[in-house]
C-alpha cells in the first residue's frame, strides 16, 4: 500500500530510490521495509519523532551502516556502500547537527580538506588556487563567505555554509542536512533557506531533517514521515499542514499544543537586581513570582544565557544581587546556587548537563547526595530507589537507574535533568532552551511539566529562541538585546511581531 | 550481559595465565612461597596503582609517582638516620615512616594545586614534577642510597604466623605467615573500594572524569575533589615507598624508575579509560596481579627481563584491544 502511494509523487528524475530497507540492532528493529524516493532538484523533508529511525536511515544512505536487507539506487544505478567514502564518491554528503569542521583552519582549507589542490612542488598546497576555487563555488550559488576566514571565528550559520560549499566541492548531488537550524538565529535561518533554495535551483537534492515543522511546510517539496522505523506517510509537502504532519508523526492528534494552566501567581520569589557580567550583560533587573513562568526572548548572542550563568554562579558577576524569597543570596558558584534552591537546565545538556557515560540514577542524585542523607556514606540501594521515584514522576523511559545516560533518547535525557532538580528541591528553575532538538511529543511533555512545576509554586525562567512556545507558555516575556533587558511585557498584552521588533531592531535617538 | 563479559575479561586472562604457568612450571610456580612472593612484590606497585585508578577515572594522569616514591623513601630514611643514627631503631623508624608518608601527601598536594590553581594539564604538571622529585631524590645524598639495616618490619614482617611443619634438615620450624605488606595492600584495597563506591568523593571522581563541565554545573567542587585525589595518591605513594625501603632495608634514589608506566598499564588493563569516567579498583588489582604473574612466570621460564618487556607490551595492547572490541559490541543498541 505504501509502495503504491509512493509513486504518486515520483514526478521528475529520481535521484535516490531506497527500497525495502531494514536494519536491526540486536533485538531492536530500527528500520523495517522503508522506502524513500528523492527527486533531483527537490527538498525532501524527513520527519519523525526521536527514535523513529531518521538517523539510522540516513546512516544507511551514507554508508555508515549496512542494511540487513533492501537496495539503494542512485540515479538509476544500483549501489552498495561498504563505507562512507563510497557513499561520498556517489555524491552523497551529510551535514550533521554538530558540524564537522576543523575549527582552526580557514573556510577554504576546510572546503578542500583531504582533497587539496596540488601546487607546483609535490606535497605543497596551492593556497591561492584553493581560495580562488572556494570563492568561485560560493559565488556560483550566491553564498556570501570569506574563504580566508578562520572557522572558529565564524557564526554557526556561516559554518553551515562552509559545510555546504565543502559538499559542493566534492561534487555532491545529494546533501543531507540533520537539524540544520537548531542553533541558528532567526536571521541565519532565513539565510539558510535562501541557500537551500539556490541549491535546489541547481538541481541538487536535499534531504532535510528537522523538528521545526513550520520550516518544513515553508521549504520542502516532498515529505516522508517515519514512525517506529516504518514509513507512515510520503507525498507532496504542499498537501499537508502542521497538525496533519504531527498526527502522522505521533499517531495521535495533539490537541491544544500549548496546554493551559490554572494561574495562581503568588508573592515575589526571585528578585534579580542590576546583574552585570563583564562586557556581556549590563544591569539586568527583574522579578519572578511564585507560580509564574517568565519567558526570555532575544537573538542568539543577546545575553540570555549569560543571565542564567550569572544567576547560577557559573560566570563571575561584576555587580548585582540576587534575592530568593526575600533573602539576599551569596552566590559564587553553582554549588552555592544549588544550596540556595536555584536550578539551571543548561542549553547544551550533553556538554554541561549530563555525565553521558554514567548511570542515569547517578545523574539524578549528583547534586543532592548530601540532601538525601548520603553526605558521608552512599547507600546504593536507597539511592536507586530515590532516583527511580523521581524518574517515575516524570515518566522517564529507561531500563532502570543503572542504564547509562547515552542509552536514553534526547527527551528522556531532558526529563532526567528535571528529575535531578526536583530532587534538589529547587525553588527557582531556569530552563535554557529546554526543547531544542527534542521531538514534538517530548516538547509537549516539557510544556506540561513547566506548568506543573509552576503550579507547585516554583518560579520559572524559560529561555527560548522559539517565540511561539514562549507565547504559548509564559505569563510574562523579558526581551534581551545586546546584553540589555529592553522590555518586560505581559504575554497577553503583546504580539510576536512586537517582540521580534524589540529583539532585533536598535532604537534610534 | 556483554558488560559482565567485559568486566570479567581481565580476570579471566589472569586465571588463564596462572593456569598456563602452573602447567608449564608446576614445581616452581605453583607453590605457596612463590605466590606469597608475587603478592608481596605486587603490593608496592599495587598500592600506587590504586591511587592512579582514582586519578585516571577523573580523566587525569600522574606521571610523577615513580619519582615521588624514590623521594618519599629517601626523605623517610633520611629522617630515620637523623633521629636514630647510622642504625636507627624503634621510635626513629616510626618517625621516619611517618615523615616518608607525609612527604607523599605533600608531593600529591603540590601536583593537585598546580593542576587546579594554575589550570595546567595533569600530563604536563606531572611530567615536570616527575623530573623535579627525581632530581631532589638524587641530589639529597649525591645519588647514594641511605641504609637503614633494622627497618625490616614493613617489608619482611609477617602476621598470623603458625607452624605448618618442620624442616628436619635445618632443624627448624617451617612457619607460615601473611606478610605485613600484603595486609597493608588489602587494607588499602578495602578503603579504596569503599571510597570509590560509597562516598561522595568517589562519585564526584567519576562525574568529573565523565564530564567535568556537567559536574561543575551540578554543584561539584571540581578543584577541591581533584586536589583530594592527587593528595590521596601521594599518601599511597608514601606508604608504598616505605614498604619498598623496608624490603631492601635501604632507600634508593633510583627506586621506582619507570614504574609509572607499569602502574598506568595495570590500571588500563583493569578496564579504566584514559579519557576518564571509567575504571574500578578490582580491575586495577587484577591488572597489577596480571603483570606481576607474567613477570614472575617469565622469570621462572628463563625469559630475560629485557625480553619480558616485549611480552608486557603485547599484553597491554591486547588487553586494550579486547576491551575496545567488547565495548563496541555492547555499545550498539
Amino acid at each position: 500500500m505504501i509502495a503504491s502511494r509512493q509513486d504518486n509523487y515520483g514526478r521528475g528524475d529520481i535521484r535516490i530510490r531506497m527500497t525495502g530497507i531494514s536494519k536491526s540492532f540486536g533485538p531492536v528493529q530500527a528500520l523495517s521495509e522503508v522506502n524513500l524516493t528523492v527527486r533531483s532538484g527537490a527538498v525532501h523533508a524527513l520527519v519523525g519523532e526521536n527514535g523513529a529511525g531518521k538517523s539510522t536511515l540516513m546512516k544507511v544512505l551514507a554508508g555508515v551502516y549496512k542494511p540487513d536487507s533492501g537496495s539503494i539506487e542512485i540515479a538509476g544505478r544500483q549501489c552498495t556502500f561498504n563505507n562512507p567514502q563510497q557513499a561520498l564518491a556517489s555524491g552523497i554528503s551529510m551535514i550533521y547537527q554538530d558540524l564537522d569542521l576543523a575549527e582552526h583552519l580557514t573556510a577554504a582549507e576546510n572546503v578542500f580538506l583531504g582533497d587539496e589542490p596540488a601546487g607546483v612542488l609535490p606535497f605543497v598546497i596551492d593556497r591561492k588556487e584553493m581560495v580562488r576555487k572556494t570563492a568561485e563555488l560560493a559565488n556560483s550559488f550566491n553564498f556570501e563567505i570569506l574563504p580566508t576566514a578562520v572557522v572558529a571565528d565564524l557564526p554557526t550559520g556561516d559554518c553551515q555554509v562552509v559545510e555546504i560549499v565543502k559538499a559542493l566541492a566534492r561534487e555532491a548531488t545529494i546533501i543531507v542536512m540533520d537539524e540544520p537550524t537548531s542553533s541558528l538565529s532567526e536571521n541565519e535561518v532565513e539565510r539558510l533557506f535562501k541557500v537551500v533554495r539556490s541549491l535546489r535551483a541547481k538541481g541538487i537534492s536535499i534531504i532535510y531533517i528537522s523538528h521545526r515543522l513550520e520550516e518544513i511546510v515553508g521549504l520542502a517539496d516532498d515529505i516522508t514521515v517515519l514512525r517506529d522505523g516504518r514509513v507512515v506517510h510520503c507525498g507532496s509537502a504542499a498537501e499537508l499542514d502542521i497538525p496533519q504532519i504531527v498526527r502522522h508523526m505521533v499517531g495521535r492528534e495533539l490537541t491544544e499544543f500549548f496546554p493551559s494552566r490554572e494561574v495562581t501567581i503568588g508573592d515575589v520569589r526571585v528578585r534579580v537586581e542590576k546583574l552585570s557580567l563583564e562586557k556581556k550583560i549590563r544591569n539586568i533587573s527583574f522579578e519572578i513570582r511564585a507560580g509564574e513562568i517568565v519567558g526570555m526572548a532575544g537573538l542568539v548572542g543577546s545575553g540570555r544565557t549569560e543571565v542564567a550563568k550569572g544567576v547560577f554562579g557559573v560566570d563571575k558577576r561584576t555587580s548585582g544581587s540576587i534575592f530568593l524569597d526575600g533573602l539576599e543570596l551569596n552566590i559564587d558558584s553553582p554549588l552555592d546556587a544549588i544550596a540556595a534552591g536555584i536550578a539551571l537546565l543548561t542549553e547544551d545538556r550533553k556538554r554541561t548537563g549530563l555525565c553521558l557515560g554514567l548511570a542515569s540514577g547517578w545523574n539524578i542524585t549528583l547534586p543532592s547526595l548530601e540532601r538525601i542523607g548520603m553526605k558521608r556514606v552512599i547507600r546504593p540501594v536507597r539511592e536507586k530507589k530515590i532516583a527511580s521515584q523521581f524518574a517515575e514522576r516524570l515518566s522517564v523511559r529507561w531500563r532502570g537507574p543503572d542504564a547509562p545516560v547515552d542509552s536514553l533518547s534526547g527527551g528522556n535525557q531532558q526529563k532526567l535533568l528535571v528529575a535531578r532538580w526536583l530532587l534538589a528541591e529547587a525553588k527557582f528553575m531556569i530552563f535554557d532552551e529546554p526543547t531544542r532538538g527534542i521531538d514534538v511529543g517530548a516538547k509537549k511533555e516539557v510544556y506540561l511539566l513547566l506548568n506543573r512545576l509552576a503550579e507547585q509554586g516554583k518560579a520559572i525562567l524559560f529561555i527560548s529562541s522559539e517565540l511561539p512556545e514562549i507565547f504559548g507558555i509564559a505569563d510574562r516575556i523579558l526581551v534581551m538585546r545586546r546584553g540589555k533587558l529592553v522590555a518586560n511585557l505581559k504575554t497577553i498584552e503583546t504580539t510576536q511581531e512586537q517582540v521580534v521588533h524589540l529583539a532585533a531592531v536598535e532604537e534610534t535617538g | 550481559m556483554n558488560k559482565l563479559v567485559r568486566q570479567m575479561l581481565p580476570f579471566a586472562s589472569l586465571i588463564l595465565i596462572i593456569c598456563a604457568l602452573s602447567a608449564l612450571e608446576p614445581d616452581s610456580f605453583l607453590t605457596l612461597d612463590n605466590f606469597l612472593n608475587v603478592f608481596r612484590r605486587s603490593s608496592v606497585f599495587g598500592i600506587i596503582a590504586i591511587g592512579m585508578t582514582f586519578i585516571i577515572i577523573s580523566a587525569g594522569i600522574d606521571l610523577s609517582v615513580g619519582s615521588m616514591m624514590a623521594l618519599c623513601g629517601m626523605l623517610g630514611a633520611h629522617v630515620m638516620v637523623a633521629a636514630g643514627g647510622a642504625d636507627p631503631h624503634g621510635g626513629a623508624l616510626v618517625i621516619g615512616t611517618i615523615a616518608g608518608i607525609a612527604a607523599g601527601i605533600l608531593c600529591g598536594l603540590l601536583n593537585g594545586f598546580l593542576i587546579t590553581r594554575l589550570k595546567l594539564q595533569p600530563f604536563i604538571v606531572t611530567l615536570g614534577t616527575m623530573s623535579f622529585f627525581r632530581g631532589i631524590a638524587l641530589v639529597m645524598k649525591d645519588g647514594q642510597p641511605i641504609n637503614v639495616p633494622s627497618y625490616k618490619y614493613l617489608g619482611e614482617g609477617t602476621v598470623l604466623n603458625f607452624k605448618i611443619g618442620r624442616d628436619a634438615a635445618l632443624n627448624q620450624d617451617i612457619v607460615f605467615g601473611i606478610p605485613i605488606s600484603v595486609i597493608i595492600f588489602i587494607l588499602v584495597i578495602a578503603a579504596a573500594v569503599f571510597i570509590l563506591s560509597y562516598t561522595r568523593l568517589g562519585r564526584y571522581v567519576y562525574a568529573i572524569g565523565s564530564n567535568r563541565e556537567a559536574a561543575f554545573h551540578a554543584g561539584v567542587n571540581v578543584e577541591r575533589n581533584l586536589i583530594c585525589i592527587y593528595a590521596f595518591t601521594g599518601l599511597l605513594v608514601g606508604i608504598a615507598a616505605m614498604i619498598a625501603t623496608s624490603r631492601t632495608v635501604s632507600a634508593q634514589p633510583t627506586a621506582g624508575y619507570g614504574a609509572e608506566l607499569d602502574i598506568i598499564a595495570a590500571v588500563v588493563i583493569g578496564g579504566a579509560s584514559l579519557s576518564g569516567g571509567r575504571g574500578t579498583v578490582t580491575g586495577t588489582i587484577v591488572g597489577t596481579l596480571l603483570i606481576s604473574f607474567l613477570r614472575n612466570g617469565c622469570t621462572l621460564l628463563g625469559i630475560s627481563t629485557n625480553a619480558q618487556l616485549i611480552v608486557i607490551g603485547m599484553i597491554i595492547i591486547l588487553a586494550v584491544t579486547l576491551d575496545q572490541l567488547a565495548r563496541t559490541r555492547a555499545g550498539k543498541p
